[in-house]
């Protein structure tokens, strides 16, 4: 298990980097933390020319709020989301997330930029990105774009990101202090890629009714999904249980997933339930609701 | 005179573990040395058309491309082990045998035979290299039908596996004892059941690995191999190349884990020594991970169809088993995991009357070899459950069905009626098994639980208690050697044949040698796992080593004390009789001030014309003993295990759990007890998460740790244990093995808790492991087909 | 063959090396410069045994490129003992509980936990079976690890004070 021979490179700045991406393209592959590439390189699953190493890239580690968004630059380790203040002042739901990701060693390295590239869609960072409606901004040599999470992940492990263009940020909507949240996940194992996990943010209006939920799925679809038609059911409903159950059963029915060694297609579905009632119950017990 | 055995010693491995400076082969570099790499099948049963090599050997630092054909004539076929395979006559007389030569060479020559094969071996100037040129040869193959399930295998017209068989049934047996018929006419009951463990590997986390460099001036090869048995290596290179064994010597160095699928013979084994003679250099290959998960070989894999009769009361009158073992493409353990299934299928109950049928199968899958349980853990799930289930359906508590039928402990020694595989009779020597029962259900709070687990379920927890018990014969034979000496220095030597892959050999041998010479542990060294330090071995597999090796260390050590009270009495000239030893001087009980060093007596003893040596007595102070136990002699545990089901997303959580273990005298407890927990980590891998899983085709789908999920700290609680100490009766210290019990209970008790949880659903596990989706599945279709029978 | 020269400091010394490009990091620390204390295991970043101090961040060596190390300074389990020999209290601790059986996983465990210990000198039970989910053990059954931690947090803690 040893790579296969390629040419290294190591551009200092952003612009660097697009240029080497505008002149190599399909040759070319961009290493950040390499947490989900090198397995990959090691099996020679993929062998690609040109190695481009943005690790040194100047300015994209970087965690800000501006606008109601949390902008995260693409080099952030996950181990830095984890340590930072403003996630968790304005956006718990990914702190909550972020904790599932691996391993340390592996949140030591790993990169918000590479989680997003790789588009695994049972990770947790596209999960949490579908549910809050967050932007990537990608960068090329011509200028930069910004799309919706929903434009961006195309199907497993493919995103509508071409071979001259890098992430740059990831932007996460800020979440508002009444809001409740959840991220809730089930894996086989502590730190395996969820079986399905549900990220769900509540705010409840002062009848205790819902005014706005935010819910999204992953491992269920072959991209992380975003529960619409639940969330437009929820909206103007009191929360008790059996509007979880409710919930619970349209988000199963919402979804479509493929079986696989670790769980079946109808289990999945299951457990898409499951842990929609579960995130739901959270976050709305977090926004000041009472359930049960 | 026990001062060292029964205390917790400190390891003497540990320092070098601890530093990083341990050598194991992956850590071994040579001058000149080129390093190996394997092109193994894709296809689990296809021709080999043709192997094009000729850009691979083009390639720059590629030294060798060698191919299966290459070696015809050169190299012999692998086959079955003989040590393993000899059953005594009087054991074929009862169960009368069938066992078909079967063949794997060392690299594919005409068709693949499993996914993983080796077919190709690239040797270049390092590993990068030879994958490189891995990359670059073409194998043209002709995929032929594959047989992957073995019902399907054993049907009459299924494609052959070895082509000079007849059919894939490999090996066959019939184990009668008493009558079926009888017990089923006397029965109230008759239940079904069908069990399956599926194939599992050991996953050491050192993947194995081979070092071979040979030395044309004294024609000596040398080979270093993270082996469980270095002598049985060297004895199959010497066969297979045509070799004098005395010519070759192998290591196994610190080995990173074994877990009984690091013994055998291996391919790799035998041509890394044919390379490193053909190519005139030293040559290494060390297997990855990928490699391991399909070459090196996997275990289990049985299915049992199950018949127990029964009263109304619970006494279990006999157990009928028809079972087949899936064992790949070739079976190299011959009867191995087979007969220990059969052997230990009634463990501590007491069941008069079993009939067992045995089927092996051969397929188009990775072969199949023991691994820590060896056919144990297998059936001990299905006796268990069934036992449980019988509970069920007679509305009793499965406790109350367990302990009506184990063995009483004023019946021991008791027989089991049948021979063990090393040709003993099948007679337990000591233990108290309702006693280990009793104390596992205080240590478990059973009755506390019980009381609450209705209050529990109104809350939505669902919480079970289960248990298990087992019998395990260890121990085994033929032998294990132990030549021990003193040197120079006065430091005791001990050499013992059976080596080590992380049980603490130098530890625990030093403690019973050191005892016999009233010496402290640092004044012992403990040398393993090297054919030139002893004539002969068998390896550290079985449970075995503490009983054999352990045994010979002590005896070997008395023959030596003997001789140096000898000639310490000669030197001194005083009675032997009259003469001790302690910490390294031997003196006269009634004048201590005659006395002698260890050093001193070491000159006085060495060869020449001032030898002190009485008459008749050969020079030197060194000892050697062979143990041949008479048969194995019986260790046995209860496992509890207390498990939460969230029934909505099918995962079990072990809440608690405990294990009861008799290992006999205990010679380190810290040492016992690691072994109990580190067994019962495997056995909740084989209850909960792992399973090898081939696709129609007999393509691998768990090919990575992505998919085949070990157990890590967040899945393993601590296992509180409980001790007994019977003694054994079967060998000069009193012990018993204990490296496999921790994992034979393991997923009998889970899955029984795992039931008892789900109680008001009635299910029923059959297989392993039980996944969250199988508890989802088994929840779905919980009202589902009754097997209880009339008469 | 595609080389670069990088410089990295290695248990405190700095050592410039050429290396090819596509050399990972555990390779470059086994093979080139013969610490043969870091293992391999799986190398697809899933057993842990090959984990190293990066910059004083435990992360896992196969899942590095050499390259990629330009410049940083990385910890392996030689560095753990005292010039005199005398064990680093986790190595102490590690003998003393028989946290170890074959001894292969465990440099990488004490490497993960030299940083976890630094960043949590006083872990729960829970945060050490966290904090060593990450390193596959198949011998032990983690729980003389557990204890070993607990054990080396308190030896580090008199230390510290």
């Amino acid at each position: 298990m040893k790579p296969a021979s390629f040419e290294y490179l190591r551009p200092a700045s952003l612009e660097e980097a697009l240029q080497y991406l505008a002149d190599l393209g399909e040759d070319a592959k961009i290493i950040a933390g390499g947490q989900s590439l090198i397995p990959v390189l090691n099996m020679r699953l993929s062998t690609p020319k040109y190695l481009i190493d943005i690790g040194r890239v100047e300015g994209l580690s970087y965690i800000r709020e501006e606008d109601g968004y949390l902008a995260i630059g693409a080099l952030t380790r996950h181990v830095e989301l984890e340590q930072s203040p403003l996630v968790a002042k304005h956006c718990p739901l990914l702190l909550e997330a972020v904790k599932w990701i691996g391993h340390a060693q592996i949140r030591q390295r790993g990169t918000v930029g590479g989680s997003i590239a790789h588009a695994d869609p049972s990770a947790e960072l596209p999960c949490v990105l579908a549910a809050l409606r967050g932007e990537i901004v990608i960068a090329h040599a011509d200028g930069e774009e910004t799309l919706a999470a929903e434009e961006f992940f195309l199907t497993y492990l493919l995103t509508s990101l071409q071979p001259d263009q890098m992430i740059k940020e990831v932007r996460f909507p800020v979440i508002s202090n009444a809001a409740g949240y959840a991220f809730t996940e089930v894996a086989r194992r502590h730190g395996d890629f969820a079986l399905v996990e549900v990220a769900a943010v509540v705010e409840l209006n002062e009848n205790q009714e819902i005014a706005l939920a935010r819910l999204a799925a992953g491992g269920a679809n072959p991209v992380p999904c975003v529960l619409e038609s639940v969330e437009d059911f929820l909206i103007g409903k009191a929360a008790d249980n059996s509007l979880l159950e409710e919930a619970g059963e349209m988000a199963s029915e919402s979804v479509d997933p493929d079986g696989d060694l670790h769980g079946s297609a109808s289990y999945r579905r299951s457990l898409v339930k499951t842990l929609t009632k579960r995130a739901l119950q959270t976050a709305i017990q977090r926004a000041g609701g009472i359930s049960r | 005179m026990a001062n060292l055995i029964g205390q917790s010693f400190r390891r003497k491995e540990d320092y070098r573990f601890v530093t990083g400076t341990g050598q194991y082969v992956a850590d071994i570099r040579m001058d000149n040395m080129a390093e190996a790499a394997f092109i193994r099948s894709t296809y689990a049963h296809a021709r080999i058309k043709s192997i094009d090599r000729s850009a691979a050997l083009a390639l720059d630092d590629v030294y060798a491309v060698i191919t299966g054909e290459d070696l015809v004539g050169k190299v012999g076929l692998m086959s079955e082990m003989e040590s393993h395979c000899r059953l005594p006559k009087h054991i074929e007389d009862q169960i009368k045998p069938i066992m078909k030569h079967n063949v794997e060479p060392v690299l594919a020559t005409g068709k693949v035979k499993y996914v993983g094969q080796n077919v190709v071996c690239i040797v270049a100037k390092n590993r990068y290299i030879a994958e490189d040129a891995a990359a670059l040869v073409k194998i043209d193959y002709e995929p032929l039908p594959a047989v992957v399930d073995p019902f399907e295998a054993l049907k009459e017209g299924a494609p052959l596996v070895q082509d000079d068989l007849d059919d894939n049934m490999q090996a066959y047996f019939h184990l009668p004892v008493g009558s079926w018929e009888e017990a089923v006419s006397k029965a109230d009951h008759v239940i079904k059941g069908r069990f399956t463990s599926p194939r599992v590997g050991s996953n050491p986390i050192e993947t194995r690995g081979v070092v071979a460099s040979y030395d044309n001036r004294t024609d000596f090869l040398n080979i270093w191999s993270s082996t469980q048995m270095p002598f049985e290596i060297r004895h199959y290179v010497a066969k297979l190349l045509g070799l004098v064994e005395q010519n070759i010597r192998v290591v196994a160095p610190d080995v990173g884990g074994g877990f009984g699928p690091k013994g055998g013979l291996y391919p790799e084994e035998v041509l890394l020594a044919y390379l490193a003679k053909q190519l005139k250099r030293p040559v290494r290959w060390i297997e990855d991970r990928m490699e391991h998960m399909s070459g090196a070989r996997h275990s289990r894999d049985q299915i049992h169809a199950l018949e127990v009769a029964y009263t109304k009361d619970g006494t279990i009158l006999g157990v009928k088993d028809d079972f087949v073992l899936d064992v790949g493409a070739i079976n190299y353990f011959a009867l191995t995991c087979a007969y220990n299934s059969a052997a230990h299928f009634r463990g501590a109950y007491k069941i008069p009357v079993f009939d067992l049928t045995c089927r092996i199968a051969l397929t188009n899958k990775t072969p199949n070899v023991p691994y820590r349980g060896a056919g144990r853990p297998e059936v001990v799930f299905a006796m268990d459950r069934i036992v449980d289930m019988i509970a069920r359906e007679l509305g009793m508590d499965p406790v109350e069905v367990m302990l009506k039928n184990i063995i009483p402990a004023e019946e021991m020694p008791y027989s089991q009626g049948m021979y063990y595989k090393d040709g003993g009779e099948l007679i337990y020597d000591s233990g108290n098994y309702p006693e280990a029962f009793e104390m596992a259900l205080e240590m478990s709070r059973f009755k506390e639980i019980r009381a609450n687990q209705e209050r529990w379920r109104q809350e939505g927890k669902y919480i079970g208690i289960g248990f298990s018990s087992n019998v395990e014969g260890t121990g085994v034979g033929p032998f294990e050697g132990a030549k021990v000496s003193i040197d120079p220095s006065g430091q005791v030597i001990l050499h013992v044949g059976s080596s080590s892959q992380g049980q603490s050999h130098e530890t625990v041998f030093g403690q019973v040698a050191g005892d016999v010479f009233g010496v402290s542990l640092d004044r012992v060294t403990v040398k393993n796992g090297d054919t030139v330090a002893l004539g002969y071995g068998a390896g550290t597999y079985a449970s075995r080593s503490a009983v054999n090796a352990g045994s010979a260390a002590h005896l070997a050590s008395v023959k030596l004390r003997e001789k140096m009270l000898a000639v310490a009495g000669n030197v001194l000239e005083i009675a032997p009789e009259e003469l001790t030893m302690k910490d390294g001087v031997i003196y006269a009980v009634s004048q201590p001030e005659k006395k002698i060093t260890f050093p001193e007596l070491a000159a006085a003893a060495a060869p020449g014309m001032r030898c002190k040596v009485p008459e008749g007595m050969d020079p030197g102070l060194e000892a050697t003993h062979y143990f041949v136990p008479p048969t194995v002699t019986y260790s046995s545990s209860v496992h509890a295990a207390v498990v939460e089901v969230d029934i909505e997303t099918g995962f079990v959580k072990i809440k608690n759990y405990y294990i009861v273990h008799d290992s006999g005298r205990v010679i380190n407890p810290m040492v016992v007890e690691g072994q109990v927990q580190g067994g019962f980590a495997q056995g909740i891998g084989t209850a909960l998460y792992e399973e090898v899983v081939h696709n129609e085709n007999g393509q691998l789908l768990t090919g990575t740790y992505m998919d085949y999920l070990l157990p890590t700290s967040m899945e393993v609680p601590v296992a509180v244990q409980g001790e007994q100490e019977y003694y054994s009766t079967r060998n000069p210290l009193g012990v018993k093995g204990v490296g496999e019990s921790g994992a034979i209970s393991t997923p009998a008790a889970i899955a029984n808790a795992v039931v008892d949880a789900l109680a008001p659903f009635h299910v029923k596990i059959d297989r392993l492991p039980v996944s969250p989706n199988r508890v989802f599945d088994l929840l779905q279709d919980a009202q589902s087909e009754e097997v209880i029978m009339p008469k | 063959m595609k080389t670069m020269e990088i410089t990295v400091t290695v248990n405190g010394k700095k050592r410039t090396e050429t290396v090819e490009t596509r050399m990972l990091l555990s390779d470059f620390i086994r093979e080139q410069l013969r610490l043969t204390g870091t293992h391999l295991g799986c190398e697809h970043g899933v057993c842990g045994a090959c984990t190293v101090l990066v910059n004083g961040k435990a992360a896992r060596s196969c899942l590095m490129l050499a390259v990629q190390a330009d410049g940083f300074a990385i910890d392996t389990v030689e560095s753990l003992a005292r010039e005199d020999g005398s064990l680093h209290p986790l190595q102490q601790a590690f003998s003393d509980n028989h946290a170890l059986q074959c001894g292969f996983c465990t440099p990488g465990f004490m490497m993960t936990l030299v940083d976890f210990l630094q960043e949590n000198p006083n872990p729960s039970e829970g945060e050490i079976r966290e904090a060593i989910s990450g390193n596959l053990c198949r011998c032990t059954g983690y729980a003389n690890i557990v204890k070993a931690v607990e054990q080396a947090s308190q030896a580090l803690a008199k230390q510290g004070g």
